[in-house]
This record gives structure tokens, C-alpha cells and sequence, in this order.
């Protein structure tokens, strides 16, 4: 393939924080140099030239939370599908969680998936394997063989690990391998019927309520195995003050701990569920507006490490029911950046800090070389139209399934094209 | 009976819940109700708002009263009804609640009185469908009529409403009615309290505006209206309360706890009763209750709210 030179472009490195005009050249795959405060350096022979008129370039989006349906709930979503959406979304790489049928709990199942992704996907897609076989939450999976297949992080997905016994070998035993775990912390039992944050609107609604202990019970537990056994631990998703502070307090003490949010949880809130609206209907649940705020400020604070997309398509049959019976989840990888851009636009979050939590942190959680602009680094990039402002059109995005909690709102922010390894495998096209 | 009159303006289409009614839109309700109450007493119970209307009863969920007083409403107004209940229905089949209103739709009912076991179901079938719904409960979300035919009997006993202290009794989380009657009867201006075991009181329950307790003692004092409320048969052994031993003890209404109350102060149930459980038999038939009027009330409210709807039906 020709070398490429992405000139005439405001670029952008979320690792060192740099933002200058320059260019970027592509070359088998890779970034092989970058001309910092030169939009338009000379192209080296044979080389093609790609204008960015001026619009952002920076590494590709990394999402550490998103669920495919692939295998088994293709009809809701596929490798092909998922990466298609997450293209237009600026996502060049995501890690699917392991919550299939079959589940992702054993080698085999992550060479499928890497192999459907690798003949199926438009951009980079790592499985993340169960932390326990069969998501039962009671014997750990073969962490060891399950890395060297390539297993990137390890996690019950949208289930959490009840018994703490398990929960304290499989840390243990993830130390030996440096294997990074990731817990959605939720106690199950506190949760019982609940369906959304429990609170003056549940009381309204009439709505069994979900409380904020329910996160922190089991958030503050594995802290303390954390401590206990020192194993790599990610607290996926964490919604609310409490659990901010818990999440300060360990890293403070040097543990090594580091925790996630979902775009969701930093830009909606639980009004948003006004009618009963399913597609608000998420696990952890939206929260008050002021768990929202306070969410923003950590992520500012950089005490949150990645924004994530929590990306979980649902069709009508899971959907279109009463509240308390439809399925948990939203579609996000088209609108992770959009999304983050709302409160870098409202002031909340420092650009580079956002840009940091969906890039290079990430990366480095996951041990990819990707999310940085050097050379070197693989040529994922994205080229982004910060100011366009639109409403979206849920009939418009790529994902299969339709449930965004975005529809009809208005947006600032496009992605325009999308390189993987250099090749271009989005471009945005105005209807 | 007074000569008929033109149906005054009813600006909603649907009920589906208290909230979002004026406080006009209550009144007119409760006024129209007064004459339903008339049209009842006489022998000849029939009226024609409804003639030639098709009605259906859709019960998701079992219920006699609720739907024998809408089925005996429909019927006095004229319309032909269908009871529609789960255990006879293809949704046993398997049939999502969507696809239920979408069948019915095309039969081309004019109004359709729902209940379902989930917060906002009766809404989400509103919207799929062209006929007029009323809520005859979701979940634990509202119960309107079963409120405004608590207040129209308060109303008529007591003449008014606003100033009037009524406490709410029980298992206040999971009620639909102390849902709709707290919107209602402040919205009339009376003040209400609640009272219960934390276990059965929602988290953010203060936000509605009422006051509340946890001691029968200390919330029945200076009340004008006691409500008690049904406790279901598996919340009662250990998962919200202890023991109905222990729920008796502390909340279920005797002739010493009414006696907390103002000297006469009423007392009201929804039903169906668990006597013993939350309320004594004597108090339940005793000179304070009003828990038979309630049913009679019940009828006139929903011919009241059937024919407030009927002049949004089309062609009408």
C-alpha cells in the first residue's frame, strides 16, 4: 500500500497532551512520522495526500465495554455490525465482553471470536473472557490459556461475582499472569426487583428502586481483596460519589486499582427516563443529577481512568415492554464521542481528559500499543469535525439494533473518516 | 335528576393516572360522580352516553371488584362490555403486551379500562392504540379511580375535602393507591400523612409532600380519615415485615389504635380486606367505616370518568 500523508490537520496526542497543527504520515500500517507545527510538510515520493482541512486528527477511540451478539444473539448484533457502528463512531478498537452463547469462558470460543472478527470486523476487536466458567460466578476459567488466546482483560460482563471467596482466588490467581479483572459491582440481592436509582422519581414512578449501596457494598469488598491479594483490578462501571471516593482512596494507597463510566452515566440521568422510556433502562441504573455532576468532575480529576460506551443493543422484544421488564442496556459506540464532547462543550471536562479516558488510558489498561500519536504506533486515527452539530436520527446510525438513549438529541461533533492500520474504513457521507 | 346537560369539557383523552390532572379536572370527575351516585339509586339505572360503544375490560391481572364496578358503569351508560382476563387470554401464550393492544385495536373498541402488574404498561399500551384507556392500576404506579372514589365518598360524608387530615396506612411501597390518592387529596387540599414500617415506606416518599410515620400512635393523632391498605400475602412472613402477629400488633387498625384518631374520624380500605392482618373485623364493620361506600362510590366514579372520555370518542 502507498504511503499516506494526513496533512492540513489540528492533530491531537491525548498521551502527551500535545495539540498543534501538523501531519501525519501512514506508512505499512503504522504511523511512521509526524510533523508537529507543519500542516503541510513535503510528501514523500509516491506518497498520497489526504487534506484534513484543518479538522482534528487524533488516535482512534478504545472502548473497554461493549456487548455483541455474536455468537449467539446475532440477530441483535455481529462482529461486522458492531465494528461498522463503531467506525462511524471513531472506536478503532473495542473489547466485547464475554456475555454470549456460549459465553466467552473458554479458549476456543476467544479464537472464534477473534477469527470472526478478524475475517468479519473493520476495526481492532479484543475479547474480554469470563472471569468464571459459564458466568455462574462459581469456578474461575482458565485465566492462563485464555490470555495466550488472547483474551485481554477478564469479567462476568453485566453480572457480578456474589461469593467473595471467588472473587478473592480469581484476583490471586489473575496476579500470576498480570491479568487485568473487571467487575461490574452490583449486589444482586440488594438489587432484588429493583429497575432504576431508588430515589424521590422510583417513589413516583412507582418503581422498586435501586440503592446506591448496592454498587459500593461490593465495590468496597473488592477493595479489600484487592489489598488482600494484590491482583489487577477495574471497577467497570461506577455511577455515584460514594464509590468515586472508595475508587481515590485505594489509588491513593497505591492499589492497583482503576474504574471506568459509562457515557451514559456522565451525560444522562435518571429523568431521563421521564414515561417510562426502557431505552434509559441501564445496569447500573441512571442516578440523580448530582451523582451525574460529580461524575464529571472525577473524570476531569482524572480519578475515573476510561469513558466507555457500554454499548448493549437490544431490539423491540427486549425493549418494547413495561419498564420493569425490559432489558437492561443502550447502543453507544456511534455516540461515544459526541457524547463526551457534550460536557467538554459545557465546560465540565477538560478536552485532553476525555480524549486521555478514550485513548491512552485504555491502552495501557489493556497493553496496546494503540491510542497514541507516535511513530511507531499503529495507524488507527481518526479525522473529527469538533463543531458540526446535528440531531440524530437513530434510523441513521450503523449498530443493528436501534435503542439509543440519544435519539433526537442534539449533538456536536462527527467523526468524518476512520483509519485502522492505516486503511480507511469510514467516511462520513452527508445524505 | 336534573335535566341533561351538555358534558363539560374533559381535556384528556385517557386516564392513566392522577397526576396530570387539574385540580378542575378532579372536580368536575367528583361532580359528575354525585349525579352518577342518583342515576344509581334509581330503578331505572340505564343512561345511553355509551350506546352502541364497545368496551373491553383488559385485567392483567386478577380482580373482581375492580372490575365488576367498571363492567356495572359500562353497562349503565349504555356500552357493550367484554371482560378480557390473562387467565383466558392469549398473553398466557406468550404474547407481548404490545401485540395484546395491537389485536384489540383492530377489533375498533372505544374504550379499553387496563390493569397490569407493571408501572407504566397501562401508558405504553395507550400509545398503540386509537381508542380511549383508563388505568385501573399499574404496578405500583397510580390507581386513579380507585383515588377519586375515595374522595368522592370523603367528599359526600364530610362535605369537603381541603383541611381534612387522612393518613395512609401500610404497605405504602408497593401501592398504587396511596400513590394516587397522596396526588389527589393534596391537590384538594387535604394533608396526608403516611404512615408504616420503613420496610413498606419508599425511599423518597417525603418528596411527595406528605408527612410521615412510623408509629400508628403519633400518625393517627388529630386524623380525620384513616386508609388502610392491603398487605399482600407474600410480603407478610419475613421478607417486609416479620410475622402478621407482629404486623397487627404495630399497624393493624383495632379499636385502640382508631381511638389515636379524631372521635370521628372514618376509616376506608380499597379491598379486598385481610381482616385480622392489617384491620380488626369490628373496626371494618363497625359505625366508622366506610368501606361498603366505597364500592357503591366506586360504580359512580367510573360511569363519571367513562362518560367524561365519551365526548373525546370519534364522532361523538
Amino acid at each position: 500500500m502507498r504511503p499516506q500523508l494526513l496533512a492540513n490537520a489540528e492533530l491531537i496526542d491525548p498521551a502527551s497532551g500535545r495539540r498543534e497543527r501538523g501531519a501525519v504520515l501512514i506508512r505499512d500500517g503504522a504511523i511512521a512520522d509526524i510533523a508537529w507545527g507543519t500542516a503541510s510538510p513535503a510528501a514523500p515520493e509516491g506518497a498520497e495526500t489526504v487534506d484534513c482541512a484543518g479538522h482534528w486528527l487524533l488516535p482512534g477511540l478504545i472502548d473497554m465495554r461493549a456487548f455483541i451478539g455474536e455468537p449467539g444473539a446475532e440477530h441483535r448484533e455481529t462482529l461486522r455490525t458492531a465494528s461498522r457502528a463503531a467506525a462511524a463512531g471513531g472506536v478503532t478498537t473495542l473489547l466485547c465482553m464475554p456475555n454470549t452463547n456460549p459465553p466467552i469462558d473458554d479458549p476456543a470460543i476467544v479464537d472464534f471470536v477473534k477469527r470472526r472478527a478478524r475475517d468479519t470486523a473493520i476495526v481492532n476487536v479484543h475479547p474480554a473472557a469470563a472471569l468464571t466458567k459459564g458466568i455462574a460466578g462459581e469456578e474461575m476459567t482458565e485465566i492462563g490459556l485464555l490470555s495466550e488466546a488472547g483474551a485481554l482483560a477478564f469479567s462476568d460482563g453485566v453480572k457480578s461475582v456474589r461469593n467473595a471467596r471467588v472473587m478473592r482466588r480469581a484476583l490471586t490467581y489473575a496476579r500470576d499472569f498480570d491479568a487485568l479483572v473487571m467487575h461490574h459491582t452490583e449486589d444482586a440481592d440488594l438489587v432484588g426487583d429493583g429497575v432504576m436509582n431508588e430515589g424521590e422519581l422510583s417513589s413516583r414512578l412507582g418503581l422498586m428502586g435501586i440503592p446506591r449501596e448496592a454498587e459500593t457494598i461490593v465495590l468496597e469488598r473488592d477493595l479489600r481483596l484487592v489489598r488482600m491479594t494484590g491482583g489487577r483490578y477495574h471497577a467497570a462501571l461506577i455511577t455515584q460519589p460514594q464509590s468515586i471516593e472508595l475508587i481515590e482512596r485505594a489509588k491513593a494507597e497505591g492499589l492497583p486499582v482503576t474504574c471506568g463510566a459509562s457515557i451514559n452515566h456522565l451525560v444522562l440521568n435518571e429523568n431521563d427516563i421521564g414515561d417510562y422510556r426502557s431505552f434509559f433502562k441501564l445496569s447500573p441504573p441512571l442516578r440523580h443529577e448530582d451523582d451525574r455532576l460529580a461524575l464529571a468532575e472525577a473524570l476531569d480529576a482524572g480519578i475515573i481512568d476510561v469513558v466507555v460506551s457500554d454499548h448493549n443493543p437490544q431490539d423491540v422484544e427486549t425493549k418494547r415492554l413495561p419498564f420493569a421488564e425490559a432489558a437492561d442496556g443502550a447502543i453507544g459506540l456511534e455516540t461515544l464521542l459526541a457524547g463526551g464532547l457534550r460536557l467538554v462543550n459545557g465546560g465540565s471536562v477538560r478536552l485532553e481528559r476525555l480524549l486521555h479516558a478514550l485513548t491512552v488510558r485504555p491502552a495501557e489498561l489493556l497493553g496496546l500499543p494503540a491510542g497514541r500519536l507516535t511513530a511507531g504506533a499503529p495507524a488507527d486515527l481518526i479525522i473529527v469535525d469538533p463543531d458540526v452539530a446535528y440531531i440524530l436520527d437513530r434510523a441513521s446510525l450503523w449498530s443493528r439494533c436501534k435503542n439509543t438513549p440519544f435519539e433526537a438529541a442534539r449533538l456536536e461533533g462527527r467523526v468524518l473518516a476512520t483509519y485502522v492500520a492505516g486503511q480507511l474504513v469510514y467516511q462520513y457521507a452527508s445524505a | 335528576m336534573s335535566a341533561p346537560q351538555p358534558l363539560p369539557a374533559f381535556p384528556h383523552r385517557h386516564l392513566l393516572g392522577i397526576e396530570g390532572l387539574s385540580r378542575l379536572d378532579m372536580q368536575l370527575l367528583l361532580d359528575m360522580a354525585d349525579e352518577a351516585v342518583e342515576v344509581s339509586r334509581q330503578v331505572e339505572k340505564k343512561k345511553t352516553t355509551l350506546r352502541g360503544r364497545t368496551q373491553v375490560n383488559l385485567f392483567f391481572e386478577p380482580s373482581t371488584r375492580t372490575q365488576s364496578s367498571f363492567e356495572i358503569a359500562g353497562k349503565r351508560l349504555g356500552a357493550d362490555v367484554m371482560n378480557m382476563s390473562v387467565g383466558s387470554s392469549s398473553v398466557k401464550k406468550g404474547e407481548t403486551l404490545i401485540d395484546t393492544a395491537i389485536t384489540l385495536n383492530a377489533m375498533r373498541p372505544d374504550i379499553i379500562i387496563v390493569r397490569h402488574h407493571q408501572a407504566g404498561a397501562v401508558k405504553l399500551l395507550a400509545q398503540k392504540v386509537e381508542c380511549s384507556v383508563v388505568n385501573a392500576g399499574d404496578g405500583a404506579h397510580e390507581h386513579p379511580t380507585q383515588a377519586l372514589l375515595d374522595a368522592l365518598t370523603i367528599r359526600r360524608r364530610r362535605g369537603r375535602i381541603e383541611g381534612l387530615v387522612v393518613a395512609i396506612c401500610g404497605d405504602i411501597l408497593h401501592s398504587r393507591v396511596a400513590r394516587s390518592n397522596i396526588i389527589l387529596l393534596q391537590a384538594l387540599g387535604a394533608r396526608v400523612r403516611c404512615i408504616g414500617p420503613s420496610t413498606l415506606l419508599p425511599a423518597g416518599i417525603a418528596g411527595l409532600g406528605v408527612e410521615v410515620f412510623t408509629s400508628m400512635r403519633e400518625g393517627l393523632a388529630g386524623a380525620d380519615i384513616i386508609m388502610m391498605l392491603r398487605l399482600q400475602r407474600e410480603r407478610m412472613n419475613g421478607s417486609f415485615v416479620p410475622s402478621v402477629k407482629e404486623y397487627f400488633r404495630f399497624f393493624g387498625l383495632d379499636e385502640e389504635k382508631l381511638s389515636y384518631a379524631k372521635p370521628d374520624a372514618l376509616v376506608m380500605h380499597p379491598g379486598p380486606m385481610n381482616r385480622g392482618v392489617e384491620i380488626a373485623s369490628d373496626v371494618a364493620d363497625g359505625a366508622q367505616s366506610l368501606i361498603r361506600e366505597q364500592v357503591e362510590m366506586g360504580v359512580a366514579v367510573r360511569m363519571a370518568v367513562l362518560e367524561a372520555l365519551a365526548r373525546h370518542l370519534p364522532n361523538s
